[in-house]
């Protein structure tokens, strides 16, 4: 089998796809190779997929309680409202 | 006595999404107080992370499900409840973006990024764990500032994609953007977000090694 060369610039290309384990195997093996041989590509792969890790595991903006009450009583509110008009 | 809960009529937590639907539809308010509390954390913080701003991301919020609740007729089930009201959530945020910055860049439909090839340009290994150096409150400044720094239209995709862990087809149809056009712009996001916080979390000292005189 004919193997293809791939550049730093097609490596990038498939990069998300590539974490995302969303290439065909042939391809994964081939920018696998890639990354074995480049350690700038090494490097850039291990820190996006850090960078993706990082933003999963925080809960950056979590819900103030308050907030919650008040979606609650507007959505009462407006049950309410509904209802009246529905004429009930 | 027993810790009878509150509402006796509260929908049990296993029903399923389609049912509560349904009930919901059906005028059962239970019903749809049980779809909010199963999606508002989810639904805020990603408004909140849009917005970077806390009021509009309680605005955003309370308009989103208000208005899910007024056009609950109109959602026919082909897509799921959580697509659906992020939709309506995606659009409510970016619109207090417009207001807010009157910022000509907040539009889903810019074709800037396709020609463009993505950049790297900080080559360089992580601490080992950011995690350990930084309090919980510093690291998250500093992730949020990361983010801040995209354009809405990336942000966005990568919020969806990453943060939430929609799928891709899932986020096409939130953004109504095609698959290729997310991937691009989750692929340049991520390509962003990396060379911020390599910024921050390289490890230190390593110049030393290949460029110090």
């Amino acid at each position: 089998m004919q193997s293809s060369m791939i550049t730093c610039k097609d490596f990038l290309r498939e990069l998300s796809d590539y974490l995302d384990d969303a290439t065909d195997p042939a391809l994964r093996a081939e920018l696998e190779k890639h990354i074995n041989e480049c350690p700038n590509c090494w490097v850039v792969t291990d820190t996006t997929r850090k960078t993706i890790q990082v933003y999963k595991g925080m809960d950056l903006h979590p819900l103030p309680e308050a907030v919650h009450h008040k979606l609650m009583n507007a959505l009462a509110q407006r049950a309410a409202q509904k209802q009246a008009k529905s004429g009930s | 006595m027993p810790d009878q809960p509150l509402q006796a009529e509260r929908a049990p937590v296993s029903a399923g999404e389609g049912d509560l639907v349904e009930r919901a539809k059906a005028g059962d308010m239970e019903a749809f107080a049980e779809l909010v509390r199963r999606y508002e954390r989810r639904i805020y913080r990603m408004a909140r992370q849009i917005t970077q701003n806390d009021e509009d991301a309680e605005d955003v919020l309370q308009e989103s499900f208000l208005k899910a609740f007024e056009h609950l007729d109109s959602f026919q089930g082909q897509s799921k409840f959580y697509t659906w009201v992020t939709r309506i959530a995606v659009n409510e945020s970016l619109m207090k973006l417009r207001k807010r910055k009157s910022d000509r860049t907040v539009s889903l439909d810019e074709n800037i990024e396709t020609d463009e090839e993505p950049i790297v340009r900080e080559i360089a290994v992580w601490d080992d764990t950011p995690e350990s150096k930084y309090s919980q409150e510093e690291l998250r400044q500093i992730l949020d500032r990361a983010i801040d720094s995209l354009k809405p239209i990336f942000r966005t995709v990568f919020i969806l994609r990453d943060v939430e862990e929609l799928s891709t087809e899932e986020t096409a149809e939130v953004l109504g953007l095609s698959i290729a056009a997310v991937k691009s712009r989750l692929l340049r996001a991520r390509l962003q977000l990396r060379e911020r916080l390599t910024r921050v979390f390289k490890r230190k000292g390593d110049g030393i090694f290949g460029y110090a005189k």
